[in-house]
């Protein structure tokens, strides 16, 4: 997983200014023409939108661990559900709006990831045995949630629907359409933040060899730690949002493996390690998605797309290993355009 | 009463352990000779049960003596997904093995979730139905006969690993892959051997649970994680870890449903792991972390 190269074209970028000015008004362009889409778009396309900005969003926010930093974590539905329960359970018992709710789900999401990262890293637990230690963790919040009554149990918590856009919610799912836009584009930024900053430097010397970086004076533990701690949060917000747009939690599916593999897959298949990679994943796989959720939704056979999934993993790691972005940044410079 | 209660819990999971073990054993061997973690474990187990059930149905094949094709079928697998993939990726981080063998966990549930349907199957079998009273304490035969074959096929690998050409070049491979193939140990061969034999474990522990526990195309994530739980409590790479492994996760289980609530049974075994991976990540009988 490596992403090396991102950081060298946005310095040479940066050296020469019309390119710099080009690249603002690009990104400001294509703002513009998301903000703009669903006045022409069918209500369908966005719901598919507003799914493609969601997992870019969490995309973004594992990369950093993941992706940067090297750190699989294969339990990041832990955050979702942290997020996502603290976040209604506010709403429903003391009325705190799930806009402001959402930043103490994040907060609760963030102690959860300063807990598990703190001690996987302190016990130095790479590899195979972090992936593990964070199934555990999430594994352990849904046995819990699931046998906790006052939390719901298993029938899981049911949000009523107000359409009040003070509780997060929309009669028209446009609104939720400029949410997942807005939470999307700031992820995004916060990556592009992070990969130019220190942290992204030291989170790839980590990633790239551990022991060299902390020979050249890196504190790995501290590096890894802001890594989990910012990535938790930014999923914890995600879950808040995750809750509002289903109105429903169900232990199973917020806490559970497949939501973490969900989330692994978008990054990986764009690029992990790159801005990039997670908005390219998100849009790559949504047709797949999409397959998914009208199949469960007619009640039919769920299975085959979901094989296609898997020989689409396959594909990308065996033929792909470092995502779809940079060979596409390879073929567009071999074609002389940027 | 509550004595009663407790030993028939050990009872029952000392019996049931037998196939922890074994799931484990396959999970364990995998991963000591060419360091792959299979996280398509459980799902090779799930097809094991589905070709159990297969032939009980079609065939009135009973699971007992099924348990020979679920294996030899799983070992074909096995060889091929290492052959045809894990083979491949050459020296990818390890990020890129969990990421292939998560692929192959979908391509397999999913492929038995379309040609099987969503419903819990299990497979009858008039063996696995009967019991035995030991005193006070019942013996459920479905999982003596599970326990008696998985031990035995784990002392099979066992004196396999130890006594055989191809066990000693397997070990000798697990220990130094470099050195093995300096003294013309044909490497690629005892990695596809390797990843057959530990998909034929799991598969024949599918095929003899096959009678006792109900199974669904859905089973195989759970089966996974409890393999892992076994093998890192065990010690990775340990085969008599995975032995105990399993059957400390298994009598733990079986305690945790009686003391707690059925539904919390896998919190003790993911607070043992949690435990492990902290205080002793080597594992019980690792050597090195």
């Amino acid at each position: 997983m490596t992403g090396g190269g991102d950081g060298a074209a946005a310095t040479a970028a940066a050296r020469t200014p019309i390119r710099g000015a080009g690249r603002w008004l690009g990104l400001a362009a294509a703002l513009a023409g998301l903000a703009l889409l669903p006045a022409v778009l069918s209500s369908y396309a966005v719901t598919v939108c507003i799914l493609i900005f969601l997992y870019a969003y969490l995309g973004q926010a594992w990369n950093i661990l993941g992706g940067y930093g090297g750190q699989l974590s294969a339990g990041h539905a832990a955050f979702v559900g942290v997020g996502g329960y603290t976040t209604t359970l506010l709403a429903v018992h003391w009325g705190l709006s799930p806009w402001g709710g959402m930043f103490v789900g994040g907060a609760l999401a963030a102690v959860l990831g300063a807990i598990i990262g703190g001690l996987a890293f302190r016990f130095g637990l790479r590899g195979f045995y972090f992936v593990l230690l964070t199934v555990a963790f999430a594994e352990v919040c849904r046995i819990v949630v699931l046998n906790t009554d006052a939390l719901g149990g298993a029938l899981g918590l049911y949000i009523t629907f107000t359409g009040d856009p003070w509780q997060l919610q929309f009669r028209d799912n446009r609104g939720y359409y400029y949410v997942a836009l807005g939470l999307a584009a700031g992820a995004t930024g916060v990556a592009a933040l992070v990969e130019r900053g220190r942290l992204g430097a030291y989170l790839v010397a980590v990633r790239e060899d551990e022991q060299a970086a902390e020979a050249l004076g890196v504190d790995t533990f501290r590096v890894k730690l802001a890594a989990i701690v910012l990535s938790a949060f930014l999923t914890g917000l995600g879950g808040a949002f995750y809750a509002s747009y289903l109105f429903s939690l169900q232990p199973n599916a917020i806490f559970g493996i497949p939501l973490s593999v969900d989330i692994i897959i978008r990054p990986v298949v764009g690029g992990a390690g790159t801005v990039m990679g997670p908005l390219l994943g998100a849009v790559l796989l949504a047709p797949l998605a999409e397959a998914a959720r009208t199949y469960f939704a007619q009640g039919g056979r769920a299975g085959l797309h979901l094989v296609v999934y898997g020989l689409l993993l396959i594909a990308v790691v065996l033929f792909l290993p470092r995502g779809a972005y940079p060979h596409l940044r390879a073929w567009r410079r071999s074609r002389g355009g940027r | 009463m509550t004595l009663t209660l407790v030993g028939q819990a050990v009872l029952s999971g000392i019996l049931f352990g037998g196939v922890y073990s074994l799931m484990a054993v396959g999970l364990t061997l995998i991963f000591g000779v060419m360091r792959v973690v299979n996280f398509a474990h459980g799902d090779m187990m799930v097809w094991g049960m589905y070709l159990a059930w297969l032939l009980a149905t079609r065939l009135g094949v009973d699971p007992v003596l099924g348990v020979a094709v679920c294996a030899a079928a799983l070992f074909l697998l096995g060889v091929a997904v290492q052959r045809g993939l894990v083979d491949r990726l050459g020296d990818a981080p390890h990020e890129m093995q969990i990421l292939l063998l998560l692929g192959v966990a979908l391509v397999l549930e999913n492929s038995a979730l379309a040609a099987f349907g969503p419903d819990p199957q299990r497979v009858r079998s008039p063996l696995a139905e009967a019991t035995w009273w030991l005193g006070p304490l019942f013996v459920d035969v479905g999982r003596l006969v599970a326990f008696g074959v998985a031990v035995a096929l784990t002392g099979a690998l066992w004196l396999f690993l130890r006594r055989t050409d191809l066990g000693r070049t397997m070990r000798a491979t697990a220990d130094n892959p470099y050195a093995a193939r300096v003294v013309g140990a044909d490497v690629r061969r005892v990695y596809a051997t390797a990843f057959g034999i530990g998909a034929a474990c799991v598969g024949a522990a599918g095929a003899l649970v096959s009678p006792v526990l109900p199974f669904a195309p859905g089973s195989g994530l759970a089966a996974s994680v409890t393999s892992f739980n076994i093998v890192i409590i065990g010690g990775m790479g340990s085969l008599p870890g995975a032995l105990a492994g399993g059957l400390l996760v298994s009598v733990a289980e079986s305690l945790g449903a009686v003391f707690l609530a059925p539904s919390m049974k896998e919190l003790v075994s993911f607070a043992l792991l949690i435990g492990i991976l902290l205080f002793r990540p080597a594992g019980l009988f690792g050597r090195r972390p």
